[in-house]
């Protein structure tokens, strides 16, 4: 598998939680030179129209590193919450919000992987209960097939399709998908093997990531 | 399994071999660990403690409370709604504390409770789907050292609750080497709340400091912290 990905590694990760003093979970995570900074508050105080009986309210704001947020950043915002409400044990906070803030830092490609992992990351470090954990691994097929791992956006540019998977921890399994350009079934399955075996180092990083903070005290 | 306890988890991890009372063959599970069917999976990041023989809990770092039946904590007063008094906890939603749960209380003798108080109260009623209410009172119906405390003096200030359950843990030396050399008033809510009164506002900043301070030292580094601001405090004075 590694001899068809040209690269078949992820990019250098690092990560700082509890960065902010004020949300009740924050990280921030560079994944290459893509920077993502997530921030959580809740469970807390719910507006009444958005009140859900049975469960959390889940609200995901993702904030563009300049201007306004479009169409792209509030499909993307969706996402990722999307991903936010599969994970989460929302139901044990009924009648009341959690609410994500999601900044772009800086985009040298992944970006929704990036944001993705670093909500998964903002939320281990706020204590929410979860099902599990997700890893968003991002990857681009080349005019000749080839699989690139964790793209940076020259790469993207010059691709036939980009891809990022979400896996859950527990089996791999496929959360979420999220894929623009041209490709056949054979490709995509492709991708998504050589994702599924990347993802293993997010959460492994994770880990390590949890460990030296809980370790601390 | 003891090489568990002490290690760290995260959410969606399956914990096995867990050991069961030999009576009833049972394993109490506490917060950030649940049951599905068989199994027990962990819901919380945090290191897995046991206390013997069969009671399993994971210590998670976390900022934001949540309240639970019968924990005792700080809240602010922020209205008054005929019967009850709002209180600010921390939490989701705001706490009840009924006019008639103060000791000595009647429909008459009203205890005297303004907006902006701050109430040292325990949960009587705590659970997700039902709207939390406090009491100050014990089972006998004594105040036993809750109800309004430090109107017009002390200090409020908030810190983890890791810290809170650090620093009333049996075993922790904190507030009595604190309180070798130095009087205050303390009163910690488990909802990451400390209030505080010393005799000066000097002290009284030094205490909430030495508190915040403390979070990640050791008993060892705790002792030396208290010693030095000894020596500051009289220099103060």
């Amino acid at each position: 598998m590694s001899n068809s990905s040209k690269r078949s590694n992820l990019r250098v990760m690092s990560a700082e939680l509890s960065l902010l003093s004020r949300p009740d979970g924050s990280a921030t995570l560079f994944q290459g030179d893509t920077c993502v900074m997530s921030a959580v508050y809740g469970p807390g105080e719910v507006r009444i129209n958005k009140e859900q009986i049975d469960r959390a309210t889940v609200e995901v704001i993702y904030k563009p590193r300049s201007g306004l947020p479009g169409c792209t950043e509030k499909s993307q915002e969706r996402l990722i919450r999307n991903t936010c409400e599969t994970v989460l044990l929302s139901s044990l906070h009924p009648r009341s919000s959690v609410s994500l803030t999601v900044q772009e830092m800086q985009n040298s490609g992944s970006l929704l992987a990036c944001c993705i992992n670093s909500m998964c990351l903002a939320l281990l470090d706020s204590g929410m209960s979860m099902k599990c954990l997700v890893a968003a691994v991002h990857c681009v097929l080349d005019f000749e097939g080839a699989v690139f791992l964790d793209a940076t956006d020259k790469e993207e540019k010059g691709a036939q399709a980009c891809v990022t998977f979400v896996f859950d921890s527990v089996d791999k399994n496929v959360v979420m998908v999220h894929a623009v350009g041209k490709y056949s079934v054979e490709q995509f399955n492709k991708c998504m093997s050589v994702c599924r075996t990347a993802s293993a180092d997010i959460f492994h990083f994770y880990r390590e990531t949890m460990t030296k903070k809980l370790k601390r005290s | 399994m003891v090489d568990h306890v002490g290690t760290v988890f995260l959410p969606g991890d399956t914990i096995h071999n867990l050991n069961k009372s030999e009576k009833t063959g049972k394993i109490i599970i506490g917060p950030g660990l649940r049951q599905e069917s068989e199994t027990i999976i962990v819901s919380k990041p945090g290191i897995l403690r046991h206390k013997e023989p069969n009671i399993y809990w994971i210590d998670s770092h976390q900022k934001k409370y949540v309240p639970v039946k019968g924990e005792q904590v700080l809240g602010v007063v922020t209205a008054k709604a005929g019967d009850v008094f709002r209180v600010d906890v921390g939490g989701s939603e705001q706490a009840t504390l009924s006019y008639l749960s103060f000791e000595g209380a009647t429909k008459r003798n009203r205890p005297d409770v303004k907006v902006g108080d701050i109430v040292f109260a325990r949960f009587l009623v705590a659970n997700k789907d039902m709207e939390p209410e406090l009491v100050c009172m014990d089972g006998a119906g004594r105040s036993s050292g809750m109800g309004v405390i430090g109107r017009d003096r002390g200090f409020m200030f908030t810190c983890s609750l890791n810290l809170i359950r650090k620093i009333l843990s049996p075993g922790c030396v904190l507030l009595k080497t604190l309180g070798n050399g130095n009087r205050f008033e303390i009163t910690v809510g488990m909802n990451g709340r400390v209030w505080i009164h010393g005799r000066s506002v000097v002290d009284t900043i030094m205490v909430a400091n030495a508190i915040s301070a403390a979070e990640f030292m050791d008993k060892d580094q705790i002792r030396a912290m208290c010693s030095k601001l000894a020596d500051r405090f009289i220099v103060v004075e």
